[in-house]
């Protein structure tokens, strides 16, 4: 009785394992189609900033599971899911600053602000 | 079952690095280029990941992390050089 449910367990971990490296693999493909079909940077960076890190996200908990299930647990997964789930956003504001200082065509569509735009204001650039 | 998952999950990020590689060469401006370097960044974190799993080798997992580290250090630098003219001021 005992083996018979710790085998149907192991057998129900296989299949999540098995379907967050697929489910990892839907969303890394979702990004990357979406950074090579869509029509304009602003819109290209969604792909890569959402739909990746989710695919990711997905992938590093299977791997995670996997291994816990082998007796190896270790924590390396959960520190590279922080680190990239950290790192994504600041690296989609780093590429969408220096897009609207680099395109004209984005900063004529800016609404006004009393403070202006700090992004625009570089050194040894006219603004 | 495992196996066969990660089988099909590596056809699937061979294509999304192809896909990468095409908007990389393709890409109208040099920031395209960067985004589309750091997703290359990100499906190869994936690829190391998955073999690991389908070998049940744990010692993959330093390389991936070196991998998200580098990636982002290189696409802020990027930015900051395009953005600044300069990477540290």
């Amino acid at each position: 009785m005992e083996m018979g449910m710790e085998a149907s367990l192991q057998a129900m971990t296989q299949i999540l394992i098995a379907a967050l490296i697929l489910i990892g693999a839907f969303f890394l493909f979702v990004g990357s189609l979406g950074l090579a079909k869509l029509p304009d940077m602003m819109r290209r960076l969604h792909g890569p900033t959402k739909a990746t890190t989710l695919g990711i996200g997905a992938m590093l908990i299977a791997s995670m599971l996997y291994f816990m299930m082998l007796g190896a647990f270790s924590i390396h997964e959960l520190l590279i899911t922080l680190f990239l789930f950290l790192t994504a956003p600041v690296t989609a504001h780093m590429i969408a600053k220096a897009h609207m200082l680099g395109d004209a065509a984005t900063q004529a569509e800016l609404s006004e602000t009393p403070a202006g735009w700090a992004t625009l204001k570089a050194p040894g650039r006219e603004a | 079952m495992i196996a066969i998952a990660c089988q099909i999950a590596l056809a699937i990020i061979g294509v999304c690095m192809l896909l990468n590689l095409y908007r990389l060469a393709i890409g109208p401006n040099v920031l395209d280029r960067v985004l589309a370097l750091d997703t290359l960044v990100i499906n190869a974190i994936a690829l190391i990941i998955v073999l690991g799993i389908w070998f049940g080798v744990s010692v993959y997992f330093e390389a991936a992390l070196l991998f998200a580290m580098v990636g982002f250090l290189s696409t802020v630098a990027f930015c900051k050089y395009l953005l600044r003219g300069n990477v540290i001021e």
